[in-house]
């Protein structure tokens, strides 16, 4: 046990927690709040698997500029505490057991493929720090194409930010 | 440090679309709305240099930015079926956006940047490119879908699409990242590669699961299918006549590519998985549309169908198998459009006119409307001397061969209970008696000329096949 | 286990801990040491001044989500600025060309959106 490990526990748990806060809370500002504690919670463990620069931009574009938005929308809406219908029957004798045995599968398909110890360590078993120079050499040399592509996806939503909220003049 | 500028010519089409998208995006601003239209001109002007700089890229095929995107005859047959769908249906939306009153430019701009994107998917040969592909396609369409800003359900089918879609892509995104994980590579032929040498390990398995969740719910296969027929009645009818032949042409192509050329040495894993799909799109699609009144989600639910019989050619695994799928793509891209834009047109204002009593009199009244619909629909049914009808005798004879029988059996069993829905309208058209007045529908030029392509390349690839699955099999051939 | 990855992470650890630790310090330590008024007017948004009327939640233009939706685009435009100036030196001409294009593609959406009068406050 060494501290690695503890805060990647820590972490883990509040990520979980985090995520069930966040689909259980009634008030949509306490989703909001949950889903801030997953994401930091993640950036931990980006970190911890060594890749720092992914860690930064899960605070910077998630933790921030994405909840920026999240917020933004609960005020235009003007959401209250929700009103839960009964949960759909398909999703409590369908989903539900389906979410569960995803979950066994996704379990047991990591400790197939990497061994128990380690599956169960998680990222701090063996973390190769991604030096960021390496990554951004990746990324604008053999991922050019997807790279100048993304541009093109960012215009998209500029225009359906246009199209599906401006008001008409 | 510069890729070859050769790599260039081969994304010609999609650098012509997207060039062609942002000059809608900064003339659009500057054209008063009353003019609106001469956008959507230049939108269709630039599918048309895009289906031309697909000659150019032929001239250069071959591997493009160290091995993410390609250009064989497979990428550019259906290359050449999703600029062709956009440009039909561009000139088949003028009159119906005017209408609408939703004349806009970004209509224009977003279809050219979705099919941009639809090109992407079908050229790409690694995971995260087909992702932006599939990103660029999936976006646009999420908004195109909404266009109709004061209808209701055009409101909720967008946001249904969006919500579903976001989950299936993020699903997909899940398939890559443990695909990822279990052979250190995104590109096709090294995870190949690493399957051939170390078999597919659990990971592997349940990576191409939820790949398969992804494109499954791109090209509508159950039970992924469920959002079809509420998104495409809601989207304006061009859109939907998009939505039908674009996106499923450029997914199925990617799933193609990640199936064989990827997961090809695991097709023992993933045939049962096709098998299955197939049987439940089929027959959830053909019963549910027995009891439909309202045609466009009766064409929804044939859409949903359609997919079916195409799962039946990809559960073959052979190159007549992919052939097939690519002869029933262009086919039914074909049938599809012009059935599509036909209720577009005949919809009227706020799309009045969709139930299937609504077009009862269409036969005496608009006669060669009332026929192009009954060709379409006979096509669609699988009528010989029609597309539809040889993409469904390539489809199951492909599978047959490979001794798939009972999919067979049960997809031919499907057909005969497909054409009830279909004759019903025939029949609704020819003769039953109008209840509601039928409106002068006055025909402008593009929608006359996107009607007699549709019709006349449906009748061609029925009549003279030939030409068309030669491209076809080449195709196949030189996806491996 | 990579201690040297790892340990340079400690004083990050170390100061989130400390961050932590004297925040519960300060709340504990003003709820046992502080003395409590239990009165209505405690409980109140304000405790003076103008009486609070209404719900705190009012609903907002929509021109607030317009302006953030863009600036998150922008941001994430922004975001592929870090990566490349790491390596801009060793991509030479080509990362410069690159980023160029990149960039202006970014730009055609900012003029159409200028254009479009979205960055106006009406």
């Amino acid at each position: 046990m060494n501290i690695a490990m503890l805060v990647f526990i820590a972490c883990s748990v509040m990520a979980i927690v985090g995520a069930l806060a966040l689909i259980l809370a009634r008030e949509p500002v306490h989703s909001a709040l949950a889903l801030v504690l997953v994401m930091i919670s993640l950036a931990i463990l980006y970190l911890l698997l060594g890749a720092a620069f992914i860690a930064a931009i899960q605070i910077l574009v998630y933790a921030g500029a994405i909840m920026v938005l999240f917020v933004f929308v609960i005020m235009l809406l003007n959401a209250g505490e929700e009103v839960r219908t009964n949960v759909s029957r398909l999703a409590k004798w369908v989903g539900l057991p389906l979410g569960i045995f995803f979950l066994l599968e996704m379990a047991y398909s990591l400790f197939r493929e990497y061994g128990g110890r380690a599956a169960l360590a998680g990222g701090t078993a063996a973390p190769v720090p991604a030096s960021t120079r390496d990554l951004s050499m990746k990324l604008f040399t053999e991922f050019v194409l997807p790279f100048e592509l993304t541009s093109i996806l960012i215009l998209i939503a500029v225009l359906g930010a246009l199209v599906l909220a401006k008001r008409e003049s | 440090m510069f890729p070859p500028l050769q790599d260039l010519y081969r994304i010609a089409p999609e650098l012509v679309l997207c060039a062609f998208g942002m000059l809608v995006m900064l003339i659009d601003p500057f054209v008063p709305a009353t003019r609106k239209r001469s956008m959507g001109w230049l939108a269709f002007a630039g599918t048309l240099v895009a289906l031309a700089s697909l000659r150019w890229a032929a001239l250069n095929q071959g591997s493009a930015y160290s091995g993410l995107f390609r250009v064989d005859m497979f990428s550019l047959f259906v290359h050449a079926i999703v600029i062709g769908v956009s440009a039909l249906a561009i000139l088949g939306s003028f009159d119906y956006l005017d209408r609408e009153n939703i004349q806009r430019g970004e209509y224009y701009a977003l279809i050219l940047f979705a099919t941009a994107g639809m090109g992407i998917l079908a050229g790409s040969t690694e995971l995260i490119t087909a992702f932006v592909g599939l990103e660029m396609s999936s976006i646009s369409t999420y908004i195109l879908v909404g266009f109709r800003r004061t209808v209701l359900k055009s409101n909720e089918s967008s946001l249904k699409y969006f919500l579903l879609g976001s989950f299936a892509t993020a699903f997909f995104l899940y398939g890559i990242a443990l695909t990822y994980g279990a052979t250190r590579s995104t590109r096709f032929d090294v995870v190949n590669q690493a399957i051939a040498a170390h078999g597919a390990g659990p990971l592997l398995i349940l990576g191409l699961g939820l790949i398969f969740v992804g494109l499954g719910f791109k090209v509508v296969a159950a039970p992924f299918q469920i959002y079809t027929p509420d998104v495409y009645e809601g989207a304006p009818t061009p859109v939907t006549a998009i939505l039908a032949c674009g996106p499923k042409a450029a997914a199925f192509a990617v799933m193609l590519r990640i199936f064989y050329s990827a997961f090809g040495s695991a097709s023992h894993v993933w045939f049962w998985a096709i098998w299955v799909s197939a049987i439940l799109t089929m027959c959830i699609g053909n019963f549910a549309a027995l009891v439909q009144t309202n045609v466009k989600r009766l064409l929804a639910y044939s859409s949903i169908a359609h997919a079916g019989y195409i799962l039946v050619a990809f559960a073959a695994a052979s190159e007549i198998g992919v052939a097939a799928v690519l002869f029933y793509l262009a086919a039914y891209a074909a049938m599809t459009l012009g059935a599509f834009l036909i209720v577009a047109h005949v919809g009227g204002t706020n799309e009045q006119r969709l139930n299937i009593e609504d077009y009862a009199g269409l036969g005496t009244k608009h006669p060669w409307i009332a026929a192009c619909f009954a060709l379409f629909l006979f096509s669609l049914l699988g009528l010989p001397a029609t597309g539809g009808f040889l993409g469904k005798l390539y489809a199951f004879q492909s599978a047959l061969d490979q001794r798939i029988v009972w999919l067979v059996v049960i997809a031919a069993v499907n057909s005969v209970i497909g054409a009830y829905y279909y004759l019903k309208v025939v029949v609704a058209m020819y003769f039953h008696e109008s209840n509601k007045e039928w409106a002068p529908m006055p025909m402008r030029a593009p929608m006359f000329v996107v009607l007699l392509l549709t019709a006349i390349a449906t009748i061609y690839f029925g009549v003279l096949p030939n030409r068309l699955m030669e491209l076809a099999i080449a195709s196949a051939r030189s996806l491996r | 286990m990579n201690g040297s990855y790892l340990d340079s992470y400690a004083p990050l650890l170390l100061m989130f801990l400390l961050a932590a630790g004297l925040a519960a310090v300060l709340i504990i330590a003003s709820s046992v040491v502080g003395r409590h008024l239990k009165v209505r007017a405690k409980d109140q948004p304000y405790e003076c001044g103008i009486r609070p009327t209404g719900d705190a939640r009012e609903p907002y233009s929509v021109h607030f989500y317009m302006v953030a939706m863009i600036f998150i685009l922008f941001d994430i435009e922004a975001i592929f600025l870090y990566p490349w100036a790491i390596v801009f030196k060793q991509l030479n001409m080509f990362g410069f060309v690159e980023m160029l294009l990149y960039i202006a593609i970014l730009v055609v959406g900012y003029i159409y959106l200028w254009k479009k009068g979205a960055l106006e406050w009406k």
